[in-house]
């Protein structure tokens, strides 16, 4: 439906938009011609895609001046024209974006309360110095001095500034070495399946649940004033993983017994360590007389905590070192 | 050995229903585990108030989604077994 190139539109009856801009004199003049389409359209448009071809059609469909004796102007070619210098299409496209950035900003409110990415993120602050010097320190606590954590200004303290502070980044990783060594030791005694890394990482998951609610309850019950946080609390029990990994690849490396030999030394080292380490964290309340009855609540849930990790550590090597 | 996520689950859903059911009245006064009477101001609850508290506040607040809980795992394991 081309118009002919000599064709002259009639002064229209209906009211004209006034003319706001230079764009507008564009858009008429465009309007006028309609000579070499596809020319126009390599000039101004970025192919927008489908939704905005429509969108362009539709927009001047409503505000093209009818003063083409009603004839619809074949506007499907031109979409990028349409879509810079509409007016309308511009406050909706600004519309647009301030309710995208109302949206992400509510999901990231939301968001927020549940996961704490923000702090989240802090347990992830590593670096490689961080993780070897903690690597050492699981391997040999006996060595460290001070287990106090330097909290800075209220604050959650980065692990990278921080050699006491807790983190997830070993954890996890040793969790999914975990896994794989796992798999590997299960292929050597011809028992792997692939479904097996699944039921065993959620065996692991499921007992790391668990110590997180055991130990979150007691917390509670036993009325401790604490700094630990949930995190906190996960990336202790996730300190295990550690030991559990290398014992698994010595055991599998030598001998049996070499298992057993290097499981009871990480038994030892990570139940010091936890110990060092949750004393300092899990303070009694300060009372007049000194030596209130939190102390002692709180020596014995470290004491739980250290001791069952050990047992854990067992439990879940055990099945897969032993047939 | 192999526990899964939906045992966890399953486990986490029994031993709600079992805080839930203990009655206040007919069970827990009788053994003496009534909610406590004696609550001084800014002294410090002993383990057995925060017990008491514990299971008062979990029964106030699960007894109703466990209902919905539990019709919905009834169900579930009435078609999947």
């Amino acid at each position: 439906m081309d118009i002919p190139p000599d064709y002259i539109p009639e002064k229209s009856s209906q009211k004209r938009r006034p003319k706001a801009a230079k764009g507008q004199q564009h858009q008429q003049n465009f309007y006028n011609d309609f000579d070499m389409p596809n020319q126009q359209s390599q000039q101004f448009a970025p192919n927008f895609g489908q939704q905005d071809m429509f969108y362009g059609g539709q927009g001047s469909q409503v505000f093209s001046p009818a003063g083409y004796g009603g004839q619809m102007p074949n506007f499907q070619q031109f979409p990028g024209q349409q879509l810079l210098s509409d007016p309308v299409t511009n406050m909706a496209m600004q519309y647009g974006q301030v309710l995208a950035g109302q949206g992400k900003d509510l999901v990231n409110q939301n968001i927020q309360q549940y996961v704490a990415s923000s702090k989240l993120k802090n347990y992830f602050a590593v670096d490689t110095i961080y993780v070897g010097k903690k690597l050492g320190i699981l391997l040999f606590p006996f060595t460290h001095t001070d287990w106090s954590v330097h909290h800075s200004q209220d604050e959650p303290v980065a692990p990278r500034y921080e050699i006491n502070a807790p983190d997830l980044y070993i954890p996890m990783m040793a969790f999914v070495t975990y896994l794989l060594v796992a798999g590997m030791v299960l292929g050597t005694q011809g028992r792997f399946t692939p479904e097996q890394l699944g039921v065993q990482a959620s065996s692991a998951l499921v007992w790391l649940i668990v110590e997180l609610l055991a130990f979150s309850l007691s917390l509670y019950i036993l009325n401790l004033t604490t700094s630990l946080r949930y995190l906190d609390i996960i990336s202790y029990c996730g300190y295990k993983f550690v030991g559990m990994t290398i014992s698994l690849l010595a055991g599998v490396a030598m001998s049996t017994s070499v298992y057993y030999g290097v499981l009871a030394w990480f038994c030892i080292t990570l139940a010091f360590f936890l110990i060092r380490t949750m004393k300092v964290q899990v303070t009694p309340q300060q009372r007049e007389d000194g030596y209130s009855k939190g102390a002692k609540r709180s020596l014995y849930f470290v004491l739980a905590v250290s001791l069952a990790q050990p047992l854990l550590m067992w439990w879940l090597t055990s099945y897969i070192m032993l047939s | 050995m192999a526990f899964g996520l939906y045992s966890l689950l399953e486990a986490t859903i029994l031993c709600l229903n079992a805080v839930c059911i203990l009655h206040e009245e007919r069970f827990l006064a009788k053994v003496g585990w009534a909610v406590d009477q004696h609550r001084g101001f800014g002294e410090e609850p002993g383990v057995k108030s925060q017990i008491l508290n514990l299971i008062r506040s979990i029964r106030t607040v699960m007894r109703f989604p466990l209902i919905g809980v539990n019709i919905a795992t009834i169900i579930f394991k009435l078609l999947f077994g």
